[in-house]
């Protein structure tokens, strides 16, 4: 197990939004505000290391053929007592992301590590993979929604920065969403290009 | 005579030069939207003239800035931006806040621009993308004031919701605007809307003087303007099918978007028949967005979308090449002999 590589991939070089390019549909959807972002993005993590150590303890009992049936009967199981959890902790949070919680039963970033990490991986590993993937979607969904909640309403985490009438509306809206994810991934890429270069 | 003594240069092709270039070709379409913009300080007052000096200044700025921050070549000699500066202004109302305007250069240059790789790599027309995103503040870009109004040069400026001819042929309203404006007054531009777009007859004199420069083709302003011509005479709003699309075709930023927007180089098809294909698509969706869409007017949107499409026509037009013959697709019957017998 290799501490250091995995939190880098996960975070940088193989960041799942920025690099995969996994879990677009909530990653545009829900960043219009901080709370959004975070509470998504927690969501996410912890469903994620759960399932990666679920998955990684029935590894050698899944047959092949129903894997990925097996794969989505364990996240769907993490992904309702998220939502449940939600609902009764943080009932805010919980309306305003809407149908994107229970639809993380179906977000690739999740089946794509129970696939390729989780199903390959001991326990301990797996999880320390989903923290660390769990850690780089949540820090790019902080990123987009500060941007986003900023530009589209003047505002960061609720705080009125300047007024509302000042702000493009067009990017708290979903061209918004396009354009600044698209800016980020390209920062991602010509920071990468860089690095290559540096060395 | 020896061949020594001919004042001859060794070298590849080409070995004519011409003075042309990108600033040649923007400057001519500067020239042609001077008239345009005459007419509009005498419409609606000197807030036009600043407005607009206004956007080409801060386009440059923002032009040469994100070229010197990231030390690329100063590309401001070209005028791409000067151009889209004035377009910017060009299909603002007069009543927009300054900063707004900058908003939109930025967006425009920065954005849409220089990220994808500065001139020539843009694939949406940067003034009307900066448009699109303009209308973030909807409630200024929509600030109508009518013709031959004196707007002050600065501060805010009440909201009047003066009707422009295409609010009124939304509302199928074409009596209504037969008695605000004739149509010698939407021919010469004395109506309301925006900066540049107004003067249908100075537009017209521009896009001609810019097919004489050999600047732009006729190909896509005339299929464009047929199409909705077309269109709007078929299927009239009314019963008097002429007036209808003389109207149609007079209001509303079909006249700048024709001549000026749907030309653009970079964003319009290379070939004659793609740019055929290219203006009847936007007269087809123009007159479309009209008849059924919640806006009053198009034209913006019409040119982003069709710009997308550009690379299908590119890719799926190609040109005849010089010296090579379609190959037959049948073998004849004596080469299939021939074949069978080897």
């Amino acid at each position: 197990m290799n501490v250091g590589k995995q939190l880098k991939e996960g975070l940088l070089t193989q960041n799942p939004v920025l690099v995969q390019l996994l879990g677009m549909c909530s990653t545009l959807a829900i960043t219009t505000t901080i709370s959004n972002g975070i509470g998504m993005g927690l969501s996410v993590t912890i469903i994620l290391t759960l399932s990666n150590i679920f998955i990684s303890l029935l590894r050698k009992i899944i047959p092949e053929q129903v894997r990925i049936a097996c794969y989505i009967v364990v996240i769907a199981g993490f992904v309702t007592m998220v939502d449940l959890l939600l609902q009764a902790f943080f009932p805010d949070i919980a309306e305003s992301l809407g149908v994107f919680i229970p639809l993380i039963v179906v977000n690739c970033i999740i089946l794509a590590r129970a696939e390729s990490f989780a199903s390959k991986n001991k326990p301990i590993a797996a999880a320390f993979d989903g923290i660390c993937q769990g850690i780089g979607y949540t820090l790019v969904l902080l990123v987009m929604s500060a941007i986003r909640e900023l530009l589209g309403s003047g505002a960061l985490a609720g705080n009125q920065i300047f007024p509302a009438e000042y702000s493009a509306s067009l990017i708290a809206q979903p061209v918004g969403g396009f354009l600044t994810l698209g800016c980020l991934i390209a920062l991602m890429q010509w920071a990468q290009r860089k690095v290559k270069g540096g060395k | 005579m020896d061949y020594k003594d001919l004042n001859l240069i060794g070298s590849s092709s080409p070995h004519i030069r011409t003075k042309d270039g990108a600033g040649h070709i923007m400057g001519e379409v500067l020239i042609a939207m001077v008239l345009p913009l005459a007419f509009a300080v005498y419409n609606f007052g000197p807030r036009a003239l600043v407005t607009t000096a206004v956007s080409v200044a801060g386009c440059c700025i923002f032009e040469w800035l994100y070229r010197a921050i990231l030390r690329k070549s100063n590309s401001l000699g070209d005028l791409s931006a000067a151009v889209t500066g004035v377009l910017i202004a060009f299909v603002c109302p007069v009543t927009i806040p300054y900063w707004i305007l900058l908003i939109g250069d930025f967006f425009a240059i920065v954005v849409v621009k220089q990220l994808f790789g500065g001139v020539g790599k843009n694939f949406l027309n940067p003034a009307l993308a900066a448009r699109a995103f303009m209308l973030s503040w909807a409630g200024e870009m929509t600030n109508w004031v009518g013709p031959r109004s004196s707007v002050p040069l600065t501060g805010v400026i009440d909201a009047v919701t003066y009707p422009t001819p295409m609010s009124l042929l939304h509302e199928n309203n074409l009596a209504g605007l037969q008695q605000m404006y004739d149509l010698p007054k939407m021919f010469v531009g004395l109506i309301g809307g925006s900066i540049g777009e107004v003067s249908a007859l100075l537009l017209i004199l521009g896009g001609l003087f810019l097919i004489w420069r050999k600047v732009i083709t006729w190909y896509i302003p005339v299929t464009y303007i047929g199409t909705v011509a077309a269109l709007t005479f078929l299927f009239p709003r009314g019963n008097d099918p002429v007036q209808w699309m003389l109207y149609n075709l007079l209001g509303g930023g079909l006249m700048l978007g024709a001549f000026f927007m749907a030309t653009d180089y970079v964003t319009s098809p290379v070939s004659h028949l793609g740019q055929v294909i290219y203006g009847v698509g936007c007269g087809l969706i123009t007159v479309f967005i009209r008849y059924f869409g919640s806006y009053s007017e198009g034209v913006c949107y019409v040119i982003l979308i069709m710009n997308l499409t550009v690379w299908i026509i590119d890719k799926n037009i190609k040109p005849h090449r010089f010296g090579v013959i379609k190959e037959k697709k049948k073998p004849t019957e004596t080469t299939k002999k021939e074949a069978a017998k080897k």
